[in-house]
């Protein structure tokens, strides 16, 4: 008896969780088409264009460390999305979304890559915050000929066939940004950041550009994701005295630096920092009473003054509230969105090899400027700004490179970077 | 010589960190032998319930008010705290004792729960507390040493707790109940004690105590829905190091880590500190594997 007993609950258990895992799947398309199937012409790389309708991918952090920067850029890649669908959608169709949780494991954004690839068939991939979920995606995309649009700055050395980068790369934020401290006469700059691929990499790079410019590196120091104190850290930064700290710390690090680095009674006023992964909505969850007047470098800023940016900060303002606030990752997912429909127009087609042929050249009057896509490395050019957090958790530009800057991913038009790329 | 004394001093804050977080996790795992792995979410309960608060002294209360918030905070994250963890030990502990395997999986789904209830109440994004400004600044020791007064408040705080916590438990009726019926269940059971209500009171200050520490560590950290899970490994190591089942050894068990780790990150670096701390509570694990303090009774192990 008992043995029937235990296979009947076996049973039982097996049904509720297929049940489900069949529901838990819908609840992930923003609106509820049929699971489409490739139609005769796509590619092997396969749009699902079924119909009306074409699929695309966004992947982010949903959950996890990293959630509390990406969940809003998956907010304004749908809002875009949203945009262009009201106008008609992109060759007579409606851009419908699958959206998946990367959940800040790098396994899991290839793992949910390839879902979207290879099962749904988007069309393209909005998608990744880290570089390490990058990284963990880009062979992914390479072996099922796929496309992913970046919208986050980071550390250049790279330029897949099957990504464009909408993002900043290190000559159009961290190379500018040490060259505007080293014009201000801080020469001696103490490096903090987390301990993965993005800080490793851009610290290379700095270090490099200090010695070649007269600058001194005074200490280098990494802390896991995640770490949450900083006492014995700031008494290293204490006792070695530097002019400014560049911190490339990244999700939660930074709420516990900065807090931290206040009630050891340090302000901006008595140590600068200059930090990289810290916009708006950072701000708003550090608090900005412990950044006032702690420098960040991005191309983009809330307060950045174009008209597109008035509409683009009213209309998400509109759609998830009055309290919410825009910044860089956020602009250049929305950037991307519009980028790859307008490639997909001109090329007439979902077909990831023409519209990477269409998209070279392609201009957009973005939020933060007019943007192009270059077509030698699939990044785009970028205005470079400096800007200062204020009182009211807004960054206010104090510098910007005065037009759109050429990306140089592998930084080839420095001497001092030769023999940094891998 | 400043760097030694901020040094000494970091090492205390980071061991009364510890042992804040700690403690609510030895009343749980130490006296009933429950595997809690959802105690990381009860910090954060009570870190949002001290968001909470402060969201409510904004709206209602005037400006000058606003700094009163944090005393009712703590208390507000107790009692958020208290409660969960009496309906979670009603509903889903009670059922798991003597089991930890089982205890261990299903508290891990229930932390993954909380963790996406608060995401969905509160939103994935860090929130933001402001600190009451009578704890900004510190305690100007001597030229060049600063101690903040938000480390001193939360070192005075777990002393405050751990002294609550000894009176409960040594010099109260209540407690008393508590220790028979961790040291011999059934002889207690027989004596008239009612074991449930023992068992479902003591998981509930346990996890209060959690929700003070949340609310505590809203002075020096984020808040958000996953930080629970930053504390959850630091919390078990300080209560298998110091022993199950003595308060005092959770004491011991915090400075010993809190220091040490803040020696070896001043020494190499914060990765290869924590890699060190770690290696070195397994080398003591292995000489005593009860722990620093360990509890012998006559009753055997179940």
């Amino acid at each position: 008896m008992r043995k029937v007993g235990w296979l009947k609950g076996f049973a039982m258990v097996l049904a509720a969780s297929l049940v489900l895992a069949g529901c838990g799947g819908d609840k992930n398309n923003e609106a509820g088409g049929a699971s489409a199937t490739g139609s005769p012409s796509a590619s092997e790389s396969g749009a699902a264009a079924s119909g009306d309708k074409i699929k695309v991918g966004i992947l982010h952090s949903l959950s996890g460390t990293m959630s509390i920067s990406e969940v809003t850029v998956k907010n304004s890649e749908l809002m875009a999305i949203k945009e262009i669908n009201a106008k008609g959608g992109v060759l007579g169709k409606q851009i419908e979304a699958v959206v998946e949780d990367g959940a800040s494991d790098w396994p899991t954004f290839a793992e949910k890559a390839r879902k979207l690839l290879s099962e749904d068939k988007v069309a393209t991939v909005f998608g990744g915050w880290t570089s390490a979920s990058r990284k963990a995606m880009l062979p992914v995309f390479e072996e099922l000929n796929g496309l992913l649009w970046y919208p986050v700055q980071y550390e250049g050395m790279e330029s897949s066939p099957n990504i464009f980068y909408t993002g900043a790369t290190t000559n159009q934020q961290i190379v500018p940004s040490i060259d505007f401290l080293l014009e201000q006469g801080k020469k001696k700059v103490f490096l903090l950041g987390s301990d993965y691929v993005f800080p490793r990499t851009a610290n290379k790079i700095i270090k490099a550009q200090l010695a070649a410019n007269g600058g001194e590196t005074v200490a280098e120091e990494y802390t896991p994701l995640g770490h949450t104190d900083y006492t014995t850290i700031i008494a290293k930064i204490k006792e070695a005295k530097p002019d400014v700290v560049y911190n490339t710390l990244n999700g939660d690090s930074n709420v516990a630096f900065f807090k931290q680095l206040k009630d050891a009674g340090i302000t901006s006023a008595d140590l600068m920092t200059v930090s990289v992964s810290i916009a708006e909505e950072e701000v708003k969850g550090i608090g900005a009473e412990y950044l006032t007047g702690h420098l960040v470098a991005w191309d983009y800023f809330q307060t950045t003054d174009t008209p597109e940016n008035k509409v683009f900060v009213e209309s998400f303002k509109k759609e998830y509230g009055e309290d919410s606030v825009t910044s860089d990752p956020m602009e250049a997912g929305y950037v991307a969105v519009y980028l790859w429909a307008a490639a997909v127009e001109k090329a007439g087609s979902f077909e990831v090899d023409k519209v990477k042929e269409a998209a070279k050249g392609i201009e957009f009057n973005a939020p933060e400027g007019k943007v192009t896509i270059d077509g030698d490395n699939q990044h785009i050019y970028k205005t470079v700004r400096i800007g200062e957090i204020k009182e009211d958790g807004q960054i206010v530009e104090l510098w910007n490179s005065g037009g759109p800057v050429k990306p140089d991913p592998y930084l080839a038009t420095y001497e001092w970077a030769k023999g940094l790329s891998e | 010589m400043e760097i030694w004394i901020s040094q000494l001093f970091n090492g205390l804050s980071v061991s009364s960190i510890l042992l804040l977080i700690a403690l609510g996790l030895a009343v749980t795992f130490g006296l009933m032998r429950v595997i809690n792995m959802a105690h990381g979410e009860f910090i954060m309960i009570g870190a949002y319930g001290a968001y909470m608060t402060q969201q409510i002294f904004k709206s209602t209360l005037p400006k000058s008010l606003f700094d009163a918030y944090f005393p009712v905070a703590l208390l507000a994250s107790f009692v958020l705290a208290f409660a969960i963890g009496y309906l979670l030990e009603v509903t889903l502990i009670r059922f798991l004792y003597g089991r930890p395997l089982d205890s261990l999986l299903a508290t891990w789904g229930v932390g993954l729960m909380l963790q996406q209830l608060a995401r969905t109440i509160f939103g994935a994004p860090n929130v933001a507390v402001s600190s009451p400004t009578w704890l900004d600044g510190g305690w100007a020791l001597i030229p060049g040493v600063v101690l903040p007064y938000k480390r001193l408040f939360i070192i005075a705080l777990v002393a405050f707790c751990l002294f609550a916590m000894y009176l409960y438990i040594y010099r109260s009726n209540a407690g008393r109940r508590m220790r028979a019926v961790m040291q011999n269940r059934d002889m207690a059971a027989c004596l008239g004690i009612s074991t449930r209500r023992v068992d479902a009171f003591t998981f509930a200050i346990g996890s209060g105590i959690a929700g003070i520490a949340g609310c505590a560590l809203t002075l020096i950290g984020p808040i958000g829905p996953s930080i629970g899970t930053y504390y959850i490994v630091d919390a078990f190591m300080v209560v298998v190091l110091g022993g199950v089942g003595k308060l005092v050894g959770t004491v011991a068990g915090a400075l010993g880590i809190g220091v040490f780790n803040t020696l070896f990150e001043w020494w190499t670096d914060a990765s290869l500190g924590k890699v060190l701390v770690f290696l070195c509570i397994v080398a003591f694990l292995q000489w005593k594997p009860m722990g620093m303090f360990a509890v012998r009774s006559r009753s055997l192990d179940g």
